[in-house]
């Protein structure tokens, strides 16, 4: 096994024996062939650098690489964005581990030679994130490659595999000819996602942000630091904000356009579609920590007469949001409320059970101004899992769930 | 999912929640008006009125009176310059200074910057266990009791997570300083003089009316030395990889910046300016009463006299143990952090052991070599401090210009860039400390002569 260090630097002769320069850089192609070192660059000097295609070498060893081709068949160098960098790309650098799920910078590259008919081709295995890679770097160059070997075998090593590396390409365009795809970090948990966004740049948060479909980055988004969200937000543009929000929940929204500038909220909403908009509009008017803050206005809603059958095709065709059905909240002719059913309850019930009959005793619900210690107080007092806020008339405009209590107390602890 | 379980965790938070909802309403008003004001800018700058600077700062004023008030004003922009540059970094990379150093300069030169990092460092945390040792000795307790006390202290504390809070009450000590202001007033200090001395010397050697009430500025190693070690206090390389990380970890965006940017100034300027009333008091009292070397915190706190007569070592010995804990619990901590974040390996508070090992031997380590080094018997306790000064200046210089390299590249930092007066100011303070530490190095191995006539003590 060979390392990046030891290749970079490395003496190159022709096939004649002549010296031809050292190897500045490595080069893959991922167009190609993901993981194949497909061209080193041979700085000479004050001369043109040249470049040494894979199937151009012949032999290599720490520090030194020998061509099976003269020196004049090499082509001179012209820079080219298809090609990944190995020293300016990826050593030093921050990549994402999508298997450990996080962030780490590669300290080296671990190489294995593949021989084929008189070539040695040079594959990257793994990225080297410990302290060998550090003790290679730092000693390469100063003392002889057999002391770092004896040295570094002692060291606990540390890798991640090359096919659980992703790459953060800030430039979309590059991110396309180098073949860099976030399938991977789109698949994993969007907690995890937001843990590895915190730890990059605003520049590659963008990008992570950009390459995901609207309903992960709305899921990666929700998980997100709060002052991060709006900075992500601010810079995404009011149309692709506006989709992404789409799939958040509304009370999520609503504190988030809270926290916008005001002038960008507006650009938001209005590339919003119409009732949404509104929607978001009314929650923004509630202060934060009120029950009209807290809520979320999507809830389900039945008539009081509907049985337990009636009730479940309802739901089953219209697909209410799944975090939204803790409850379900019984209405009369006028819209009020007049009964709240756990779902526990309407999961036992048969079917011919008239709602009315399932409701939680005693009803509960509050004012949208009413204060976040009491609906705390409520919460824990009846154990709910979710609690009605009604208008002035009665009629339920929003539910505040479980997961909204944990995620305040939590903030406030 | 176990309800019960869950119900009952919320009855705690809920609990919680409501006792901050009502003890807490008053007071998180006031502390946020306190912290809105008191940003990492103003905490950075002032965590530098630690051991090694209060007692380099009165040292100065001590043995040279007025003669380096003029350090002041150039001191004070060089700061600015300097931390504001490391703040919009942080901002628009939103990366620390070591990474940055990391990423566009390579493994090696990395470690070699982080190397004399650390050894720096360790010459700070020594300052500050000496610190502690002095004030502590200002009680009569000894400094065999009191420095390994500070280091299981120090150690506990932060390891346990406590610093947040602990951060505060350090700051709200910090005020005592204001000790040293109204001192200055009652000790009746020459105002003009000391006002005039703000100016450079040699544009006060040119008006002939004011030459008469200006002592000039002696050319000798012991005054070289006393400015290398103004500008390592003030303008301290840690400070800057300091910063630069709580920019980054308060996650300040572009809109917030005008805000930090503003913090950075006020700090700068506060800072400097209780320098300036540490130095004024300490030349209006123990320099004109002719008791020019200060061997003990017994003889740096005579300074505080004017205002407190017999309380005045107590104050001193305050604001001093607090600074010097104060310091101490951020110091070691900020150091792990910046070499483990450049050298890429595990760090971090809420890591096992186990799984940051390379953090916490050096967090470990930095706080037991430290205090064991100050234990040893007759260590010279207050020239450690002004020496561990002077280290910083001579590492200010290199520090400054990976700073200035990296503010300049405009694929990093895009409009943000740095702006030419900014350069210049910047680059004239970096040469100013290289010409300082290169004629320091000359009078010290070529001129004995001269490194004689006016030791450090």
């Amino acid at each position: 096994m060979l390392h990046a260090t030891e290749i970079l630097g490395a003496e190159v002769y022709d096939v004649q024996g002549h010296f031809v320069g050292r190897v500045r850089e490595m080069f893959i192609e991922p167009a190609e062939q993901p993981n194949r070192i497909a061209r080193l660059l041979l700085g000479r000097g004050k001369y043109r650098p040249l470049v040494a295609r894979y199937d151009q070498v012949a032999f290599v060893a720490p520090g030194t690489i020998r061509l099976n081709v003269e020196e004049q068949r090499l082509e001179p160098f012209r820079p080219n964005e298809a090609w990944l960098a190995v020293r300016k790309d990826l050593l030093d650098q921050q990549i994402i581990d999508t298997n450990g799920r996080k962030v780490v910078r590669v300290n080296d590259l671990d190489l294995a030679e593949n021989r084929l008919n008189g070539t040695v081709e040079l594959r990257v295995t793994q990225v080297d994130v410990g302290l060998p890679g550090a003790v290679r770097r730092l000693l390469q160059g100063v003392v002889s490659p057999g002391v770092i070997r004896r040295i570094q075998e002692k060291l606990p090593p540390k890798t991640i595999k090359w096919e659980f590396v992703n790459l953060i390409e800030p430039d979309p365009m590059r991110r396309v000819k180098l073949r860099i795809s976030m399938q991977k970090l789109a698949e994993m948990h969007p907690a995890d996602l937001a843990d590895i966004m915190e730890q990059l740049s605003p520049v590659e948060r963008q990008a992570i942000i950009a390459s995901l479909d609207e309903e992960t980055a709305a899921e990666a988004l929700a998980e997100l630091d709060e002052r991060l969200k709006t900075q992500v937000v601010e810079k995404l543009g009011p149309e692709r904000a506006a989709e992404i929000l789409e799939e958040m929940e509304p009370d999520e929204v609503a504190d988030l356009l809270a926290e916008l500038p005001p002038e960008t909220s507006q650009e938001v909403l209005r590339e919003l579609p119409r009732a949404e908009a509104e929607e978001f509009s009314e929650l923004l008017q509630f202060p934060e920590n009120t029950a009209g803050g807290m809520m979320n206005t999507e809830f389900v809603s039945v008539n009081e007469n509907a049985t337990r059958e009636e009730a479940l095709a309802w739901i089953r065709r219209e697909e209410p949001d799944l975090d939204q059905l803790d409850s379900i909240f019984l209405i009369n002719a006028q819209g009020v409320l007049t009964g709240v059913v756990p779902i526990g309850r309407l999961l036992l019930a048969p079917p011919e059970q008239p709602l009315l009959a399932l409701r939680m005793e005693p009803l509960l619900s509050v004012p949208p101004d009413a204060v976040e210690a009491t609906v705390f107080e409520l919460f824990d007092k009846y154990n709910l899992r979710s609690l009605a806020v009604v208008d002035a008339q009665g009629r339920p405009i929003g539910a505040i769930t479980v997961d909204d209590i944990v995620h305040r107390l939590w903030k406030q602890s | 999912m176990n309800w019960p379980k869950l119900i009952e965790r919320l009855e705690v938070w809920r609990s919680r929640g409501i006792l901050l909802e009502h003890r807490g309403r008053r007071l998180r008003r006031r502390v946020l008006i306190f912290l809105a004001i008191i940003g990492p800018g103003v905490i950075t700058s002032n965590v530098n009125n630690e051991a090694g600077g209060i007692y380099s700062y009165s040292l100065a004023g001590a043995k040279y009176g007025y003669a380096v008030l003029w350090m002041l004003v150039p001191m004070c922009i060089a700061l600015f310059v300097t931390e504001e540059m490391c703040a919009r970094m942080g901002t628009v990379t939103g990366k620390g200074l070591s990474d940055l150093i990391r990423e566009e300069f390579g493994f090696r030169i990395t470690f070699f910057v982080l190397l004399a990092v650390l050894v720096v460092n360790f010459g700070n945390v020594l300052a500050e266990f000496a610190g502690v040792a002095t004030a502590l000795e200002l009680f009569g307790v000894s400094k065999y009791i009191s420095v390994p006390l500070a280091a299981v202290l120090v150690w506990g504390l932060v390891v346990r997570g406590t610093a947040r809070w602990l951060e505060k009450v350090f700051l709200t000590i910090c005020l005592v300083y204001f000790a040293y202001v109204f001192s200055a007033f009652l000790a009746g200090p020459d105002w003009p003089a000391a006002i005039l001395h703000l100016l450079p010397p040699p544009l006060l050697e040119a008006i002939p009316p004011v030459r008469p009430l200006v002592t000039p500025a002696p050319l000798e190693s012991g005054y070289l030395l006393i400015l290398a070690a103004l500008m390592g206090a003030t303008i301290a390389p840690w400070q800057h990889f300091y910063l630069q990380s709580a920019v980054v970890e308060k996650r300040v965006g572009p809109r917030e910046y005008p805000r930090v940017r503003t913090d950075v100034l006020v700090g700068s300027i506060s800072a400097v300016v209780i320098v300036f009333f540490i130095m004024v008091c300490t030349a209006a009292t123990l320099y004109v009463s002719g008791h020019r070397e200060i061997h003990n915190a017994a003889d740096a706190a005579v300074a505080l006299e004017p205002l407190a007569g017999h309380w005045a070592s107590v104050l001193f010995a305050i604001g001093l143990l607090n600074a010097s804990l104060f310091a101490a619990s951020i110091l070691p901590l900020s150091t792990a952090y910046v070499i483990c974040e450049g050298l890429g390996f595990e760090s971090g508070l809420d890591h096992k052991f186990r799984d940051a090992p390379i953090f916490y031997s050096l967090y470990t380590a930095l706080i037991l070599l430290g205090a064991a080094v100050i234990l040893i018997p007759g260590a010279p306790l207050v020239r450690i401090a002004v020496w561990s000064q002077v280290a910083n200046g001579f590492l200010l210089p290199a520090v400054l210009v990976f700073i200035l390299m990296l503010a300049n590249r405009r694929d990093l930092m895009g409009e943000q860039i740095n702006s030419r007066g900014f350069n210049a100011v910047a680059w004239t303070t970096s040469a100013a400390m290289i010409v300082l530490t290169v004629l320091l190095l000359y009078i010290n191995l070529f001129r004995p002569d001269v490194a004689a006539q006016a030791p450090i003590p």
